[in-house]
């Protein structure tokens, strides 16, 4: 079953303790549906568009790892589907726990499995999606809530306990995840934002923007009535201002080994819109928590179970000459877009290592994080458009991340690890630049 | 002879005395409003030009690619160019009110038409800032969305949207203003349909193979060494 997302008027009244400001939001229809269900203790969320080839598989896993470690829970699955046209929807309200208890008959759930699906779109929007999973969460007041990605394709029954637990036992509001994945893998993550994140708000989160990832009931609660829900953060989603909102809002947080993260194949096009989804969203944050952050100082580590990152060596091929060539077009097709957001001094660093060759290129760690601190300070005077500050970065990104995988093409675990550790003390050392330039008139 | 002369002189005299009479209250009149309307204007130029600081019109100016254009003609920046215009048309207006007091047959008609046409003259300027606004803004996307999915001459693409945009705004600031009616039209059907043939002639002349490439990439699945390589997850 799926629903259009609505902002009609409720049809019938709800019942007075499940009011709220969010359920104009939802449809008629879903929030029935979710009456109908009444509290429970754990809210599944499952974002999905057109994942009809790898959900059954995710479904399998979240049925099992609720049926092993919370079997006395009162639980629910809801999909947020962003009109798809594979059957996504109808194949997550079908599955029944009974297709599990056939696979593994000695396993027995004390409580019905809900499984819900409301449908939105045309487009997928992250924002919404996520704002329609933590409404529900609020009104059914689940305890702990686990968000999915429905293309896990390495999910395992175990990952709902790793991430649930710290919230159900150790009274933790927030849980993300920590991966071994490929040491050229996430190389927005790894190159900036784990470190500007790190050196901002001052805690070692590795993956501050995760597919999979807990929260508790009272998290979800503040942040879906304290965040502003506008047509850009429904577009550019706001998992990254969950994690950085609750940093700053003072909730506990912590991370969770989850084993491999699977290798997902992209296209050049698709850095952009994980730009926006990430560094758009940390702009945004470092507007609201100024007070935050420009007074701390040092970093903390988090509490974690298993390793905090863990990195592989397999071989992998990579269009290194590419990253150049965009990196090269782009500076100096953009010069006009640059005027506005960079210093003098950084455009013509940037403009200089353009003119070299693949082989001399170098994009140094301190004239990247210099650009990143000056980016943040555009986006904050509003220089130009705010999205174009973020569009303009991609370039710049490819030229970080072909010196990274030209300085690691042979590094070991450990020395990549000491590589990205000298870029967070660099963001570090550079914060003082960023608090300087932040209020500064261009 | 001698007395009529004198006589008519004097009545001559007289008439001109009492015709100055008449008319000095109104030049008076004439001068007080001006200095009232100079005073008020002046007024009005400090809250504009206060306003336009506030919401920080030079920026957007300076987005909108105007304040280049001002720089370029040696002109003020723009908010001091609008305040100073808010000045002069204001002041402007208050003279000619002074000087319809004057009761000057023929020209009360003129000054009326006058304070019809401010409202056009606004609505023009007006149309024309919105258009260099919605051209900076759209051929920087452009440039940017160009430079992003590595298409080659995107600083090309960016100019041609600027144009186009700016020749539709200069055509619709001009059509408001009434001026050249039908110079402006067909100008416009000139320019517009010349952009467009050149651009479909430069792409089909000198990107053939790009043409050729892109509906390859679109409709047919090969197998290339570059597309066999790894584009690395950001995320």
């Amino acid at each position: 079953m799926s629903h259009e997302v609505s902002t009609q008027e409720r049809s019938a009244p709800l019942p007075g303790d499940l009011k709220s400001v969010e359920e104009t939001f939802l449809s008629d229809e879903f929030l029935r549906q979710l009456i109908s269900v009444g509290e429970i203790d754990i809210l599944v969320g499952l974002p999905t568009h057109n994942d009809a080839k790898t959900i059954g598989s995710v479904i399998a896993a979240i049925q099992d790892g609720i049926l092993q470690w919370f079997p006395r829970e009162r639980a629910a699955i809801i999909n947020t589907d962003a009109g798809s046209r594979d059957g996504t929807p109808e194949l997550v309200v079908s599955a029944s726990i009974n297709d599990l208890r056939r696979r593994a008959s000695n396993r027995h759930a004390l409580r019905t499995l809900h499984s819900i699906s409301t449908q939105y779109g045309p487009s997928v929007e992250q924002g919404t999606a996520l704002r329609t999973i933590l409404a529900a969460a609020e009104l059914l007041r689940a305890r702990a809530c686990v968000v999915l990605s429905p293309q896990s394709t390495t999910i395992k029954p175990e990952w709902l306990p790793a991430l649930l637990s710290p919230i159900y036992k150790d009274d933790f509001d927030l849980v993300l995840p920590t991966y071994a994945r490929h040491k050229f893998e996430g190389l927005l993550i790894t190159n900036l934002l784990y470190p500007m994140t790190r050196a901002l708000y001052g805690l070692r989160i590795h993956e501050p923007y995760a597919q999979e990832f807990a929260f508790s009931g009272r998290l979800g609660s503040v942040f879906v009535s304290q965040n502003s829900w506008s047509e850009d953060a429904a577009r550019a989603g706001s998992q990254v201002r969950l994690v950085l909102g609750a940093i700053a809002g003072g909730f506990r947080v912590s991370q969770s080994f989850l084993g491999t993260k699977p290798h997902v194949e992209r296209h050049a096009a698709d850095l952009v819109p994980a730009l926006r989804q990430t560094i758009g969203n940390l702009f945004l944050s470092m507007e609201s928590h100024f007070s935050f952050w420009s007074t701390k100082t040092g970093c903390q580590p988090v509490p974690s179970t298993g390793p905090e990152q863990e990195f592989t060596l397999d071989t992998l091929r990579v269009n290194r000459k590419r990253l150049h060539e965009m990196f090269c077009s782009g500076v100096s097709q953009l010069e006009s877009v640059f005027q506005s957001i960079l210093s003098a001094d950084t455009l013509r660093e940037l403009q200089n290592l353009a003119r070299l060759g693949e082989n001399d290129f170098r994009y140094p760690a301190e004239l990247w994080v210099r650009t990143v601190y000056e980016f943040a300070a555009a986006h904050h005077q509003a220089v130009i458009s705010r999205d174009h500050i973020v569009q303009a970065l991609a370039p710049l990104f490819r030229g970080r991340a072909f010196t990274f995988l030209t300085e690691n093409r042979y590094s070991s675990t450990s020395e990549v690890e000491g590589s990205i550790e000298s870029l967070c003390l660099e963001f570090e050392r550079l914060k003082p630049y960023l608090l300087e330039i932040w209020n500064a008139k261009k | 002879m001698g007395e009529m002369i004198v006589s008519e002189l004097t009545q001559a005299a007289h008439e001109f005395a009492r015709g100055f009479a008449r008319f000095l209250p109104r030049l008076i009149v004439l001068v007080i409003i001006a200095l009232v309307g100079w005073f008020f204007a002046y007024i009005l130029e400090l809250v504009v030009r206060s306003i336009l600081r506030l919401i920080k019109f030079d920026r957007l100016s300076e987005n909108a690619g105007a304040s280049q254009l001002l720089a370029k003609a040696t002109l003020p920046p723009s908010s001091e160019l609008l305040s100073r215009f808010v000045f002069w048309v204001t002041w402007l207006g208050f003279i000619l009110i002074g000087v319809n007091a004057l009761g000057i047959f023929g020209l009360q008609e003129q000054i009326a038409n006058f304070f019809l046409f401010l409202p056009r003259l606004f609505v023009a300027i007006f149309l024309l800032f919105i258009g260099l606004l919605a051209a900076s803004f759209f051929s920087r996307a452009v440039l940017l969305a160009a430079v992003n999915a590595n298409l080659p001459s995107p600083r090309l693409l960016s100019i041609a949207i600027r144009a186009i945009i700016v020749i539709f705004a200069l055509s619709m600031a001009f059509e408001e203003l009434g001026v050249a009616h039908q110079t402006m039209l067909v100008a416009f059907g000139i320019a517009f349909g010349a952009t467009m043939l050149g651009l479909a002639i430069a792409f089909g002349m000198g990107g053939k193979e790009l043409a050729q490439q892109f509906l390859e990439r679109r409709f047919v699945h090969r197998n290339t060494e570059g597309e066999n390589e790894d584009e690395l997850s950001p995320l």
